[in-house]
């Protein structure tokens, strides 16, 4: 298992490096730079927009560029945000936490309301419950995040229950801890719900076919031959094996952490990675873009890796050599 | 690794047909006949199918079925409420031909807009309007519906510079509803030869092939959408966009489908009538094209059906974000930028409806994605 463990991140060596490599030719595909806005203006002296081009390092051919921010990687430097005038990895780091804390509780949030619900429709299939809820569940997978997010904006604008975006209120620092926790909290509400929305209807969905599956099986019903009641057949036979399947799932929604609520972020106003990220890319602020593109992809990679792990873990009959 | 679960190709014989067998003559049918008989039983699958037939024909008369063209404005008339045709006037007369009263603005703030009711402007049918070109081809001036000025009929309202929504929304559904299927009209044939290439040379050939593959997706699929709207010139026309955005989504999406191809066609490479056909002296590339592809194609189908979604997702996405297709072309996605200001949205709720045209459209495509693979392939059923 190390073994495999070993030759996998190994694996992403090479991986990452064409990652990089993808995404900085992609940048530099675009026209303009990041002081194209500067230049506009009639009062900065072109000699000046030239000695800060230098000073950036935009002067130098592409190559030596992506050459130079490599080896400075390799060393856990990502460089500085042209616009923000500080290091991009405390940058990336100040959102890296806001953007995990949504994704996170709309994870949890997601899990606990999908397996029971998944649960309850395999278990009663094709009753009304369970056709209503599979439309919802269609609705949830086929509503972009960017209109479930202003649908519900717009309810709370509306009722005024819940605060309509941003992550905090102006009196925040004010508050004492458990103020701000609160604060926060009800900050999350509609982003979190949207996101959970879209996951659970893929989850539950997912659910209700393993479990329909399982219940198919030799043993489940030998289970009911030998006259055991129902919810013992279901909950201590059959759930047991239909969630592990879902493991798959799981590591792919920690990869997901990062990157998915990017669009979502921007309608609500969270001021996380996806945000930093689109106004990034809109001010060509280089260095950001790469570091964001880099994080969320070791993300992805290493969710897909945990979720390998996890399905050996939980199921012996998977092995790695 | 794990081994990826390949369903292997089983069409399913309904019991009646079985009985049918038994009982007269033996009623030979093609695969494609029994998928089909099987698809018109799957009844979310046909009001998928029913969705998209209309969604579609309207896409097709957009011109004819929109009251207004795409630059009309009406700057006295901006967050304009919904304007129904109605039957009864405002001394609870009934009529029988559908009216509507023009209006004028009371409060430019609330937009509060008072009908007049001294005069009824009734919706007239089949009326001459804007000059268009029906099907891009018959040159016509006549629209289905419309009513006399000052009168308007706004049947989804107006948005900020007074501009018809529901016309707006005809027009926009050329954009959401071609872009899923351009986009898998292109990755399909790239991702089938692709991975059919991989797959079928396995060894080297195959890591090389793959290792390009999973660098794509190990990017983070949205980020790397707006990176690469970023690229797209913004002195071009509404089409010349569309087409680079068409171009965009491609290149995000080949890559899984070469990868489902990749491991399909591993598993048929060891088939019986791939060593036959070896045997018989065929060379690879005719192996792969007229041997291993085509019995993907049921798979392929499914798949491409499920994908669509995505691609309309894709790009109604980045329009609304402003990466998309812009002003002043419309697409869903972008109509529904006009609802990100709240306090526009909460005095002019109708700005969300193209929103409930992409769930409608997406939704079908599920429905309809769903169904074709209970009716190929009970083995990838899912739910």
């Amino acid at each position: 298992m190390l073994r495999y463990i070993a030759r996998r991140l190994l694996h992403m060596v090479p991986l990452l490096f064409g990652v990089t490599l993808i995404s900085f030719i992609v940048i530099h595909l675009s026209p303009g730079d990041f002081l194209a806005e500067i230049r506009l203006n009639p009062v900065v002296d072109p000699a000046v927009v030239e000695e800060m081009r230098r000073n950036l390092g935009l002067d130098q051919p592409v190559y030596i560029q992506y050459l130079k921010w490599l080896w400075a990687v390799l060393h856990f430097d990502f460089g500085y945000s042209f616009a923000y005038h500080v290091p991009v990895a405390w940058l990336l780091g100040s959102r890296l936490l806001n953007t995990l804390l949504l994704n996170l509780g709309a994870l949890v949030l997601a899990w606990l309301i999908a397996i029971p619900i998944g649960i309850h429709a395999a278990t009663r299939q094709y009753s009304w419950s369970d056709n209503a809820l599979s439309m919802v569940a269609y609705l949830g997978i086929s509503t972009p995040t960017f209109f479930s997010g202003l649908l519900l904006l717009y309810l709370a604008f509306v009722t005024g229950w819940l605060p309509i975006g941003g992550m905090t209120s102006i009196e925040y620092d004010t508050l004492p801890w458990y103020g701000k926790v609160l604060d926060v909290a009800r900050h999350m509400v509609v982003p979190a719900t949207v996101l959970a929305f879209g996951a659970a209807a893929g989850l539950m969905r997912q659910m209700r076919a393993n479990l329909l599956e399982v219940l198919r099986q030799d043993y489940v019903r030998t289970a009911r031959a030998k006259g055991l009641a129902e919810r013992p057949v279901t909950y201590k036979h059959a759930v047991r094996n239909a969630i592990n399947p879902l493991i798959t799932i799981f590591g792919f929604e920690i990869g997901a952490l990062l990157s998915g609520s990017a669009i979502l972020e921007n309608v609500v106003g969270w001021p996380g990675l996806g945000q930093l990220i689109l106004e990034s890319v809109v001010r060509k602020d280089l260095y950001v873009v790469m570091g964001a593109l880099l994080l969320g992809s070791v993300t992805l990679i290493l969710g897909n890796l945990i979720a390998d792990i996890l399905l050996a873990v939980a199921d012996p009959r998977i092995r790695y050599d | 690794m794990t081994s990826t679960r390949v369903p292997a190709r089983a069409h399913p014989v309904p019991l009646q047909e079985l009985a049918a067998v038994g009982a007269a003559r033996v009623v030979r049918r093609t695969p494609r006949e029994l998928a089909w008989r099987q698809l018109r039983k799957h009844r979310v699958a046909m009001v998928g199918l029913g969705i998209l037939a209309v969604l579609y024909t309207m896409m097709l008369f957009a011109e004819f079925l929109a009251p207004y063209p795409l630059d009309f404005t009406d700057r006295n008339r901006f967050f304009h409420p919904p304007i129904l045709p109605r039957f009864v006037d405002a001394e609870g007369r009934v009529h029988l031909r559908p009216f509507v009263y023009a209006t004028t603005l009371v409060d430019p703030q609330l937009r509060i807009y008072r009908p007049d009711t001294s005069r009824r402007y009734p919706v007239r049918f089949f009326v001459q309007g804007e000059p268009y070109r029906l099907f891009w081809l018959i040159p016509t001036r006549v629209h289905l519906f419309g009513v006399d000025e000052p009168g308007r009929i706004f049947l989804m309202g107006t948005d900020q510079f007074g501009r018809d929504l529901f016309s707006r929304i005809l027009y926009g559904s050329r954009v959401s509803l071609l872009i899923g299927i351009m986009v898998v009209s292109i990755t399909i044939p790239i991702g089938m030869v692709y991975g059919g290439i991989a797959g079928y040379y396995g060894g080297r050939v195959d890591n090389t092939m793959m290792r390009v593959v999973e660098a794509i997706i190990a990017l983070p699929g949205f980020y790397l959408l707006i990176t690469l709207s970023a690229i797209l010139p913004t002195n071009v026309g509404c089409t010349t966009r569309f087409y680079l955005i068409v171009i965009i989504l491609s290149f995000l999406g080949w890559t899984g489908f070469s990868r489902l191809i990749r491991g399909y066609v591993l598993s048929l490479k060891e088939r019986e009538f791939v060593l036959a056909a070896r045997a018989l002296g065929r060379d690879d590339l005719g192996i792969i094209l007229r041997h291993i592809l085509p019995n993907t194609a049921s798979l392929v189908l499914v798949v491409a059906t499920l994908s669509i979604p995505g691609a309309i997702l894709g790009e109604s996405g980045l329009s609304f974000l402003g990466f998309g297709v812009r002003e002043p072309c419309a697409s869903w996605g972008n109509l529904l930028t006009a609802g990100t200001n709240l306090i526009n949205l909460s005095r002019s709720p109708w700005l969300l409806l193209p929103g409930v045209f992409i769930v409608l459209a997406v939704v079908a495509y599920n429905f309809l994605g769903d169904g074709l693979r209970d009716a190929f392939d009970p083995r990838l059923r899912s739910g």
